[in-house]
């Protein structure tokens, strides 16, 4: 029972922990960078039980703001390999458990 | 309906008002008298012949009595023809009640129109016209509602007809009236047409690249993630001790700075590894010549007499470097295995850029420190205490000091200008001296434009001293045979200071002659000697002898001297222009010489007084050897050659003989032996040429 205990704890620690976003990859502009990744953390706690409606959100509001063709995925495990155009790609983790990565490509 | 049975008469008839009585001849007769006055109006003739009267054959004959009966005749407003006994059942009062009859009759009715004369005329046509229509309009109207609305048409006519009587000749003056518009013919016009050029269509097109485009894999599952939460935490934890250790303030807001920062901090660490590394790979790779430095002594030694050989170890190149010659070597005091090379060239038509190399026997396979520079690097000394000072000479005349400390930068930290006194001709030497009396540090250096120079390392610039400067005097005759006594400045090739005694120090020349100078006496020398036929290449005071030093030229000669005679100990012939000699640090007798055939001269004047005892071409003999130089602990001697390679060599055991008592142990006192040695030598040397003097 103490080790059930001690386990939550850990895992409450680690999520209060991890949950700022960490940017794994991109390739943007500074600017461009820091206003997806707000955008990108703004969707995912608004969504925080449906992957799906917080990427249809970053994906409109990225169309919306920097042109059409963005491409959202967000999960808690994949795999992928994709073309994007250059200075367009995020590729960033959030609370702990979730990975997000936005690109363009038309 | 009334409208036509009213009136043949045609003119005005009262509003329908009707005769009620029942006597009907008396207005038919009335009507046979006006029809007779009618007639007589029309026609004269027939009322003169008395026309016989016409009657009606049913007509009712009246005596006079009767036709003078006056009958009264009364108005009433009632119809006759309206029946009075229409009765209806009224329910609300439960009885039959006389309904009231319409007792208007109309018997004539004309439509007629009425208009302002002062409207214009196309208004008044435009009147009439809707007149006609409003007429056909209100044709299918009821007969009793036409009767109301006739009256007033009717009662209108006749102030019309005379009004328009009256009015005629204004009417016609209103028509020529200009300000009334003309009335428009809606049949008067024509059409006309015409077709201007249709434009000619181009088609135009292009086509934009498009946007770069680059792919990009990865894997997201939670144990990646997880890894990657922790590494950033701890990243940070480190650098957060950091900072507390340096105490600076930065916030570290930005995240991009945090990283960069433990980047930058990885990287010196990692090229420390990895020279580690490079050393190990090489010296396993060539670890028989690590082998061979360290511990192979040529057993032939023993059955060679006194000969020796000299054993090739590492061959050292740089890249940077490659086309130039080695014009300067010099070993670091306090790390044996580091030496410097300067690169530039001795041709005068092929003058360029000059590298400054630092090699270590511990990795021969790239240098330690790489510095560029402009002109040809001519000479190289490290400072014997502080090893990271490194005094260069140029061919361009500037003289500089580079640190090694201060690594990255490819720039000396002290460098002479054109202002402070630089040679005007290549710098042929640089020698650090010891500290001033303030201690900061100072070296010399000699060039072609006669100078000797001291400068001296304040804060961040150099200030020169002229120390000496090389002049002859000579005598021109002129052609009326008159002397002329001419100062000439003679370039000085090499110096070298004494080992004891810090103001003593020996100048060679480009003439040939070397001079003993002291830094004390300025402008004047203290001996000279007619050394050599061509420029002296080197001169060098013996290690341990504090009176014997050695010089060479390109005369093909090498001569060791006494300071105190004018004449040469000994003088050997090497056959070809002597590039470089050295004496060797732990013996007193031996030195070594480079000549431009590519052999290197190894002499021991403790054994042999009269040649090599080792001559052995380290190279091909179409390169020149351009400089020697002795290890001072371990018995290699390094050689550079014309093309940039430098060659260390390994002395035999024969060439490094040290003086052994009867019973085989070396002797403890190795420096007075030795001075006691060339003493011995000097003394040999001298007392033949003073028993012939």
């Amino acid at each position: 029972m103490a080790g059930t205990g001690e386990g939550k704890k850990e895992e409450a620690d680690y999520k209060r922990l991890h949950s700022f976003p960490l940017i794994r990859h991109t390739d943007m502009s500074e600017e461009m960078r820091v206003e997806t990744m707000e955008l990108c953390v703004t969707a995912c706690e608004k969504f925080a039980t449906n992957n799906e409606s917080a990427a249809k959100m970053i994906k409109e509001s990225m169309d919306k703001k920097f042109g059409s063709s963005w491409h959202v995925v967000i999960g808690e495990g994949f795999g992928f390999e994709v073309t994007h155009e250059v200075k367009n790609l995020l590729y960033m983790f959030f609370g702990g458990s979730l990975a997000v990565c936005v690109w363009k490509c038309s | 309906m009334s409208k036509f049975t009213s009136t043949a008469f045609g003119r005005k008839v009262g509003a329908g008002l009707k005769a009620t009585g029942a006597n009907t001849s008396k207005p038919i007769a009335q009507k046979k008298e006006e029809k007779k006055g009618a007639d007589a109006v029309e026609g004269h003739d027939e009322w003169l012949h008395g026309k016989p009267l016409i009657k009606p054959l049913d007509q009712v004959e009246l005596t006079e009595t009767e036709l003078e009966e006056e009958i009264t005749r009364t108005l009433s407003a009632n119809n006759p023809h309206a029946p009075q006994n229409i009765v209806r059942y009224s329910y609300k009062e439960l009885a039959f009640k006389p309904v009231t009859v319409d007792h208007l009759e109309v018997h004539f009715v004309l439509e007629g129109n009425l208009m302002y004369l002062e409207a214009s005329q196309e208004y008044r046509l435009s009147e009439a016209l809707h007149e006609d229509t409003t007429i056909v309009e209100t044709g299918a109207q009821p007969d009793e509602e036409r009767a109301k609305i006739q009256e007033t048409p009717t009662t209108d006519e006749e102030e019309v007809d005379e009004g328009g009587e009256e009015d005629r000749p204004d009417s016609e003056a209103s028509k020529t009236d200009k300000k009334e518009p003309k009335l428009k013919n809606q049949f008067s016009f024509c059409e006309r047409a015409s077709q201007t050029l249709t434009n000619p269509l181009r088609e135009r097109g292009c086509q934009t690249e498009p946007p770069p485009c680059r792919t990009f894999c990865a894997t997201a599952n939670q144990s990646e993630i997880y890894d990657a939460y922790v590494e950033w935490l701890q990243a940070q934890e480190k650098n957060k001790e950091k900072q507390k250790g340096v105490q600076s303030k930065r916030d570290d807001s930005s995240k991009r700075t945090v990283l960069m920062e433990s980047q930058t901090d990885e990287l010196p660490r990692l090229t420390k590894a990895a020279k580690i590394l490079e050393r190990m790979v090489n010296q396993n790779t060539f670890d028989y010549i690590a082998q061979d430095f360290k511990y192979y002594e040529d057993p032939s030694d023993e059955f060679r007499d006194q000969k020796g050989t000299l054993l090739p170890l590492w061959k050292f190149q740089c890249d940077k470097a490659k086309g130039m010659s080695v014009t300067a070597l010099c070993w670091n005091k306090k790390y044996q295995d580091l030496f410097a090379v300067g690169m530039g060239t001795y041709d005068f038509c092929k003058q360029g850029p000059g590298v400054l190399v630092f090699h270590t026997l511990k990795n021969h396979s790239f240098p330690e420190y790489i510095y560029t520079a402009t002109s040809g690097i001519m000479c190289v000394d490290i400072h014997q205490q502080h090893s990271y000072l490194v005094a260069v000479g140029f061919y361009d005349g500037h003289v500089a000091v580079y640190n090694l400390k201060k690594r990255g930068e490819g720039e000396p930290v002290y460098k002479s200008t054109a202002k402070m006194g630089k040679h005007t001709d290549p710098v042929w030497e640089v020698r650090w001296q010891k500290d001033d009396l303030d201690g900061n540090r100072n070296f010399c250096s000699i060039s072609s434009d006669g100078r000797i120079v001291s400068w001296t390392l304040v804060k961040n610039e150099l200030i020169f001293t002229d120390i000496l400067r090389l002049s002859v005097t000579v005598s021109v005759s002129d052609v009326q045979g008159g002397g002329q006594q001419v100062s000439v400045d003679v370039s000085g090739t090499s110096f070298d200071f004494h080992k004891q005694i810090d103001h003593l120090f020996l100048v060679g020349t480009e003439d040939g002659k070397i001079h003993k100078c002291s830094k004390t006496y300025s402008n004047q020398l203290l001996k000279s000697y007619d050394a050599h036929n061509m420029a002296v290449d080197a001169v060098k005071w013996n290690h341990f002898h504090s009176g014997v030093f050695i010089s060479c030229s390109s005369d093909w000669t090498v001569k060791v001297w006494d300071h105190a005679a004018h004449t040469p100990l000994f003088i050997f012939d090497l056959h070809a222009p002597v590039g470089d000699v050295a004496w060797a640090p732990y013996s007193s007798t031996v030195f070594a010489a480079v000549t431009l055939d590519g052999i290197v001269h190894v002499f021991d004047l403790n054994l042999n007084k009269f040649e090599a005892l080792c001559q052995q071409a380290v190279v091909a003999n179409t390169v020149k050897l351009t400089h020697i130089e002795f290890n001072p602990i371990y018995p290699i001697i390094i050689v550079g050659d014309e093309r940039g390679f430098v060659t260390s060599l390994k002395l035999s055991p024969n060439l490094r003989k040290r003086p052994k008592d009867k019973k085989g142990q070396v002797l403890p006192n190795v420096v007075e032996l030795e001075i006691a040695n060339m003493e011995k030598l000097v003394h040999q040397q001298r007392e033949p040429e003073k028993n012939t003097v």
